[in-house]
């Protein structure tokens, strides 16, 4: 892999020995996945996976300690996933709180080097760094040293930044650096679509499901979607934003998915049309009978598969505000259409601090609070993590949820049926 | 005994016994119980894996054609480098993937323990070696199955 002399200097230790490792670990990482040289992050921000002080982890928090005492700080700021706990917000009886203590002992040492390195803020604890509120929107052709794959993904399909699939401390080292290795979906190449997907569906798809069958298809590989723009249109409105933010999360999750295009509609597939189509590319086609295949192929790995439900997480990835007004609309339309007036399971809707803030100006807020249901800023995976909490029956809309956890997986309509409905 | 040919991701020589994964690692479901614990044998926890479950992974040949689940999945394998409690050596039949290159080269760097690593050595690689063999890593990827 080339490096130039500023590049080389730094290895050599003209920025200390600190600085030379993590160039070294830079280079041998771009040289595994041959790279040809390492470019600079022109993104403003950066964004972290690892938002969370597991006491599993000590050896990454010494680390992190190590560099920050070594004089090492972030060239850019940046943004971290959301926060693992929320004892105000998130049902937890004092067993499970006394476990999350224990848990996630290193919370507050962890973001103490977080603000240390660099945080863009107190409130930047989101996996949807990207929305308006939060404000870390890369532009087109950005090169990012970003991890969390639903942010990757989004950032590389919506915004047409460009961001490999990297794993955590590798994301933090290039902003440390300032450059990334130039390999797969930093390349033109790389961002070449190999599969094509065509929808032949008569409504549109839920996007999870629709997410989670090209995900589970094509893997780590760059799908190019045809016939969504039939239902979505060709603008990129906050509305289309959140579907494309939903199906992407799912494809990163069920799959391994860094990027997609969507005909129509994503940037560069408007720019490049099927010249982002590679030679040989596969065909898979999802109709309706397909996204029912694959949702009904999700295992319930419920003790009690019958059990009801304990606790519903919507929003992962976070709310958008506009989907914050859209499911307070609904879960309220919902109950008053059965004569009620609060959900009949525990709901948790999860976004960012700063748009929950906005929310709580806004009408929807109040219609939300009086259906009994809670707002927070947490991970529910990380709630997840907490072994008494993964014994409960907790169900949710998110196929990424599904996916790494013991949580069950409706659709937002099945969902909306489940909370309005009286349970026995 | 034969030989099998792969590439050089994190280079090193060591001889170990072979721990067999046939589907793809899940890194922290494996060595989530050993860090909380802290197991330095490193009993395999991801109930999901059939082949390794429960057994010992610190200081094997860990066998595999690649690792799965969480992108805390680098960090997962230098952690556990950190406290001793790694396999000896990593070999993958596929490419490595991302999270496992940044784990074993984060051990190569970060760590003083040295954790070889070599990937691209073949389905028949993965279908020949069986769990309890004798496993050599030479220079330049060469691989020794006895």
């Amino acid at each position: 892999m080339y490096l130039d002399k500023e590049q080389t200097d730094i290895l050599n230790g003209s920025q200390g020995d600190t600085m030379a490792k993590i160039m070294k670990t830079l280079v041998m990482y771009g040289e595994t996945f041959e790279a040809d040289k390492l470019i600079p992050i022109t993104s403003e921000e950066g964004h972290l996976v690892t938002s969370f002080g597991i006491n599993v982890m000590d050896p990454y928090y010494e680390m992190f300690e190590s560099l920050l005492q070594a004089g090492v700080k972030s060239k850019q700021s940046f943004t971290v996933d959301p926060s693992p706990m929320d004892m105000g917000n998130v049902p937890a009886s004092p067993i499970q709180k006394l476990v999350f203590k224990i848990l996630y002992k290193n919370q507050k040492r962890y973001d103490d080097q977080l603000k240390r390195m660099g945080i863009k803020g107190e409130d930047m604890y989101t996996c949807t760094c990207y929305m308006d509120e939060v404000g870390n929107i890369p532009d087109y052709g950005d090169i990012l040293s970003w991890a969390e794959s639903s942010a990757v993904v989004y950032a590389n399909s919506v915004l047409g930044a460009r961001c490999n699939r990297n794993s955590a401390i590798i994301e933090m080292f290039g902003s440390i650096i300032g450059y990334v290795p130039n390999f797969g979906l930093t390349t033109d190449e790389g961002r070449k679509a190999t599969w094509i997907i065509d929808i032949n569906a008569d409504k549109l798809p839920e996007a999870q499901v629709l997410g989670s069958a090209i995900g589970l298809k094509v893997m780590e590989d760059v799908p190019y979607i045809r016939g969504l723009d039939k239902f979505l249109g060709n603008d990129l409105t906050q509305e289309v934003k959140d579907y494309l933010k939903d199906m992407g999360a799912a494809t990163a999750s069920n799959g391994a998915v860094g990027l997609y295009h969507v005909e129509g509609i994503t940037p560069e597939a408007k720019k490049l049309n099927d010249a982002l189509i590679a030679k040989d590319a596969k065909t898979y086609l999802i109709d309706e009978k397909e996204l029912l295949r694959v949702q009904e192929s999700y295992p319930c790995i419920w003790k009690d598969p019958k059990a009801k439900p304990k606790l519903a997480f919507i929003g992962c990835p976070h709310l958008s505000l506009l989907q914050l007004k859209d499911w307070s609309n609904k879960i309220d339309a919902e109950l008053r259409s059965r004569g009620r007036e609060k959900v009949s399971v525990p709901t948790v809707l999860t976004s960012s601090v700063p748009v929950i803030n906005e929310f709580k100006k806004t009408e929807e807020y109040q219609i939300l609070i009086s259906t009994g249901a809670k707002l927070s800023y947490i991970c529910p995976l990380m709630y997840l993590s907490n072994p008494l909490c993964s014994k409960m029956p907790i169900i949710t809309n998110s196929n990424k949820l599904r996916t790494y956890t013991t949580a069950k997986y409706y659709r937002d309509d099945q969902l909306l049926d489940i909370l309005g409905k009286e349970i026995g | 005994m034969r030989e099998f040919k792969g590439r050089v991701v994190v280079p090193g020589t060591v001889t170990a016994t072979a721990l067999v994964s046939r589907q793809g690692f899940n890194t922290l479901a494996s060595f989530k119980k050993a860090l909380l614990a802290k197991k330095l044998d490193a009993p395999c926890s991801d109930q999901d894996n059939k082949d390794i479950y429960e057994k010992p992974m610190a200081k094997k040949a860990l066998c595999l054609p690649k690792t799965i689940g969480s992108t805390t999945g680098g960090i997962v394998l230098y952690c556990a480098s950190e406290m001793g409690a790694s396999p000896a050596c990593l070999l993958f039949s596929e490419s490595i993937d991302s999270l496992a290159a940044a784990g074993a080269i984060l051990s190569d760097i970060w760590t003083s323990t040295s954790m070889p690593t070599v990937d691209r050595l073949g389905q028949e690689f993965l279908d020949y070696v069986k769990e309890g063999m004798r496993i050599t890593i030479k220079e330049n990827g060469i691989v020794e199955v006895d």
